[in-house]
C-alpha cells in the first residue's frame, strides 16, 4: 500500500489569518506570539547580558543587517558574493568623514548609509544589464580589489587605518540603535515584499523579459533593489566603525562577504527571519569556536554547502511549516 | 627597457592565459562558474609539495599524480555536489565557493603558511633574449602554455569527447537528442578545468612559493580575465589576458607598481559599460543581456 505525506494548515491558522482573529485570545495569540517574542527577545536580551555577550550581540546584529541585505538582492535576482564591498564601503565613508572632516558620528552614520549605498550602486551599474553569475563575480572582486588599492596607494590610512575615531555617546545608545535597525529592516522589508514593489523585484528574479513585457523598467527597479540593499550594508558598516573607533582594510575581508551568506542558508532563504535567524545560530557558535581559529571559516564552507544541496530551505521555512500545518500519511488513490 | 617590459608583458600575459583557462572553459562548456577554482589550484601545489618531500617521489611523478588527484577533485564535486544542484545559478555559486573556502582555508589552519613551502624549479638556468634575461622556467611556461591550448584546440575540434564539449556549448538539448549525455560531459568539463589549474600551478608556482592567498590571486585573476575576454570564449581569454598583461607590465615600469591593480579594476568596468559580454563573449549573449 503506497502512502504520501500530507500537510494541511491548521485550522487555528486559518481562523487567524482572518477576522476570527479577534474572537478568541488563543488564536490572537497564534497569530502574534512568532512576531510579538522576536521583538521583545531582541529588546530585553541586551539587559541579561554580560559585557563580553554584549560585543557578541552587537555583532549579531550587524551580521543580521547584512544577511538581511544579501536577502534583498537574491530575492530580485541578484546573487553577491561581496557583502564586504557594502560593509567596507559604509565604514569608509563614516570614518573619513570623521577623522578628517570631524563630523559627529550622529551625521556620519546616515551620510554614510546614503553615500555608501549610492557608491557602491554606481560601482555596481554596468552589472545589471547582464543575468546570471556576472553580478556574484563582480561583487567578489570588487572588495577583494579594494582591498589592494588602499594597501598600494596608501590612501585614508593606508594598511594602517584611521584609528581614534568618534564614538557614540553611551553603549546603550549604540546598542538600541543596531537593534532597532535590525527590527526596522526586519519587519519593514517583509512587508516591502509582499507589496506589488516587492512583487516586481520578484519578478525580475524569476522572469525578467516578462516583467519587461509589462513595460517596466527593469534596470530601474534592479538599481533601486541595490541601492537599498548596500544602504542597508553600508549602514551596518558605519556603526561598526563607531563602535569599534577604527576603520581599515579588514572591513573589506572576505568574512563580511561570507558570514552573511551562510547565515543566510542557514536561516532560509527568502524571508528576512531566516537572515535573521540565521545570524542568531552563526555568530554566537563562531565566537564558542574562537578556539579553533581559523578552522571557523571551514566550516561556513561546509554549511554553505551542507545547506544548499541537503537543506535548500533553511532552518526557518522547516520551522515555519511545522508551527503552521500539520502533516499525516494518506493512502495514494488507487 | 622597453624590450625588458615587453617580455615580461608576454610573459605576464602567459600566466594569466594559464591560470584562467581552465575556469573559462568549465563555464564555457556546462555553464557551472567553479569558484572553487583558486582552491584547485593551491590544492594540486600543496599536493605535489607533499609528495614531493614527504612521500620522496620523483619531482615529474609527483607532479602527475597531483593533476590527476585534482581531476579527479574536480570530477568527484560535481558527481556528488554539483549534480544535485545543476541549473540553480545561486545555488552553484554558493557551493561551488564554500568548496573552495573549505579547501583554502583547512590548508591555512594546517599551518601550510611560510616560505619554505615551494616547489623546485624545472631547470635552474637562464637565457638573454636581446639585453633581457629571462629564467628557463619562464620560457618553459610560455612553451607549455602555447603547447596547452594547440593540445586544447585538437581535442575540441577532432575528438568525439572535444567535438561533444562543443555541441554541449552550442546547445544542450539538441544535444542531448543526438545521445550526449549532459551530466558525463558537465562531469569530464569540471574535471578538465581542475586538471588545467593543476597544470598551471605546476609550471607557475615554481616562480614563488606556495601561499593561501594566492588561492584567492588565481580566483580573481581567472574572473577577471574571464569577465573582459567574455565568459566561455577560449579567444576571448587569450586577447584578454594580453590586454590585461600588458596594461599591468607598463603600468608597473612607468607609473608604478601599486597601480597595477586598479588598472585591472578599470579594466573590468570599463568593458562592462561597453560591451557588457566581453569582448570575445558572442555565443551566449542573447542569454545572457537583457
Amino acid at each position: 500500500m503506497k502512502k504520501r505525506k500530507e500537510r494541511i494548515d491548521r485550522g487555528i491558522k486559518v481562523r487567524s489569518e482572518d477576522i476570527f482573529a479577534l474572537s478568541s485570545w488563543r488564536e490572537m495569540l497564534y497569530f502574534a506570539a512568532p512576531r510579538v517574542i522576536p521583538v521583545a527577545v531582541f529588546i530585553l536580551l541586551p539587559l541579561v547580558l554580560g559585557d563580553y555577550w554584549q560585543r557578541v550581540y552587537l555583532s549579531v546584529a550587524v551580521f543580521a543587517l547584512l544577511a538581511i541585505s544579501w536577502d534583498i538582492l537574491s530575492q530580485s535576482g541578484m546573487i553577491s558574493l561581496g557583502q564586504a564591498l557594502f560593509f567596507g564601503m559604509g565604514a569608509y565613508c563614516s570614518g573619513v568623514l570623521n577623522h578628517y572632516f570631524g563630523i559627529s558620528p550622529f551625521l556620519t552614520i546616515p551620510i554614510a548609509a546614503v553615500v555608501g549605498g549610492a557608491i557602491c550602486t554606481v560601482m555596481l551599474l554596468p552589472v545589471l544589464r547582464l543575468r546570471g553569475v556576472y553580478f556574484s563575480m563582480v561583487t567578489l572582486i570588487i572588495p577583494l580589489m579594494l582591498e589592494r588599492v588602499i594597501e598600494a596607494t596608501k590612501i585614508f590610512g593606508g594598511t594602517e587605518g584611521l584609528s581614534g575615531l568618534d564614538v557614540l555617546p553611551s553603549k546603550w545608545l549604540e546598542m538600541y540603535i543596531l537593534v532597532a535597525a535590525m527590527i526596522a529592516a526586519l519587519f519593514g522589508f517583509r512587508r516591502m515584499m509582499t507589496s506589488d514593489y516587492g512583487l516586481v523585484l520578484t519578478g525580475i528574479k524569476d522572469n525578467d523579459r516578462s516583467v519587461m513585457n509589462a513595460g517596466i523598467n527593469i534596470y530601474w527597479f534592479k538599481i533601486q533593489a541595490l541601492f537599498i540593499a548596500s544602504a542597508v550594508g553600508a549602514f551596518a558598516g558605519a556603526m561598526m566603525t563607531h563602535v569599534y573607533r577604527f576603520v581599515g582594510m579588514p572591513v573589506f575581508a572576505l568574512d563580511y562577504s561570507i558570514l552573511p551568506i551562510a547565515a543566510v542558508m542557514v536561516g532560509g532563504p527568502g524571508s528576512f527571519a531566516g537572515a535573521v535567524l540565521g545570524a542568531f545560530i552563526l555568530v554566537p557558535l563562531s565566537e564558542a569556536l574562537r578556539a579553533l581559529g581559523g578552522l571557523r571559516i571551514v566550516f561556513y564552507g561546509v554549511f554553505l554547502v551542507v545547506f544548499v544541496v541537503g537543506m535548500p530551505e533553511g532552518i526557518f521555512h522547516f520551522i515555519a511549516r511545522k508551527y503552521s500545518q500539520f502533516e499525516r500519511w494518506a493512502e495514494v488513490d488507487k | 627597457m622597453l624590450l625588458g617590459t615587453i617580455v615580461y608583458a608576454i610573459i605576464n600575459s602567459v600566466i594569466l592565459i594559464m591560470m584562467s583557462i581552465g575556469f573559462n572553459l568549465t563555464f564555457g562548456i556546462s555553464g557551472i562558474s567553479n569558484f572553487a577554482y583558486g582552491a584547485l589550484y593551491i590544492f594540486s601545489a600543496f599536493s605535489t609539495y607533499m609528495l614531493l618531500q614527504m612521500v620522496g617521489l620523483p619531482y615529474p611523478v609527483a607532479a602527475l599524480v597531483s593533476i590527476v588527484l585534482t581531476a579527479a577533485i574536480g570530477a568527484l564535486m560535481y558527481r556528488f555536489i554539483l549534480m544535485r544542484v545543476r541549473g540553480q545559478v545561486l545555488s552553484e555559486v554558493i557551493a561551488t565557493f564554500g568548496i573552495g573556502l573549505a579547501i583554502l582555508e583547512f590548508f591555512r589552519y594546517l599551518g601550510f603558511v611560510g616560505v619554505e613551502y615551494a616547489l623546485p624549479v624545472f631547470i635552474d638556468d637562464s637565457f638573454m633574449i636581446g639585453e633581457v634575461y629571462v629564467d628557463a622556467q619562464r620560457l618553459i611556461i610560455v612553451a607549455s602554455s602555447v603547447v596547452l591550448v594547440g593540445l586544447l584546440w585538437l581535442f575540441v575540434h577532432y575528438t568525439s569527447v572535444g567535438l561533444a564539449f562543443r555541441g554541449i556549448a552550442q546547445d544542450e538539448r539538441t544535444a542531448l537528442t543526438f545521445g550526449m549525455d549532459s551530466d558525463w560531459i558537465a562531469t569530464l568539463s569540471v574535471s578538465l578545468g581542475a586538471a588545467l589549474a593543476a597544470i598551471a600551478a605546476t609550471v607557475i608556482i615554481p616562480l614563488g612559493t606556495i601561499s593561501v592567498s594566492q588561492g584567492y590571486d588565481v580566483l580573481i585573476n581567472a574572473l577577471a580575465v574571464s569577465i573582459i575576454g567574455g565568459l566561455g570564449s577560449t579567444g576571448g581569454v587569450i586577447v584578454a589576458s594580453l590586454v590585461v598583461g600588458f596594461a599591468q607590465r607598463f603600468t608597473d615600469t612607468y607609473i608604478g607598481s601599486h597601480w597595477t591593480m586598479i588598472v585591472s579594476l578599470a579594466a573590468i568596468l570599463l568593458v562592462l559599460v561597453i560591451k557588457p559580454s566581453g569582448l570575445y563573449g558572442k555565443q551566449k549573449e542573447l542569454e545572457e543581456r537583457i
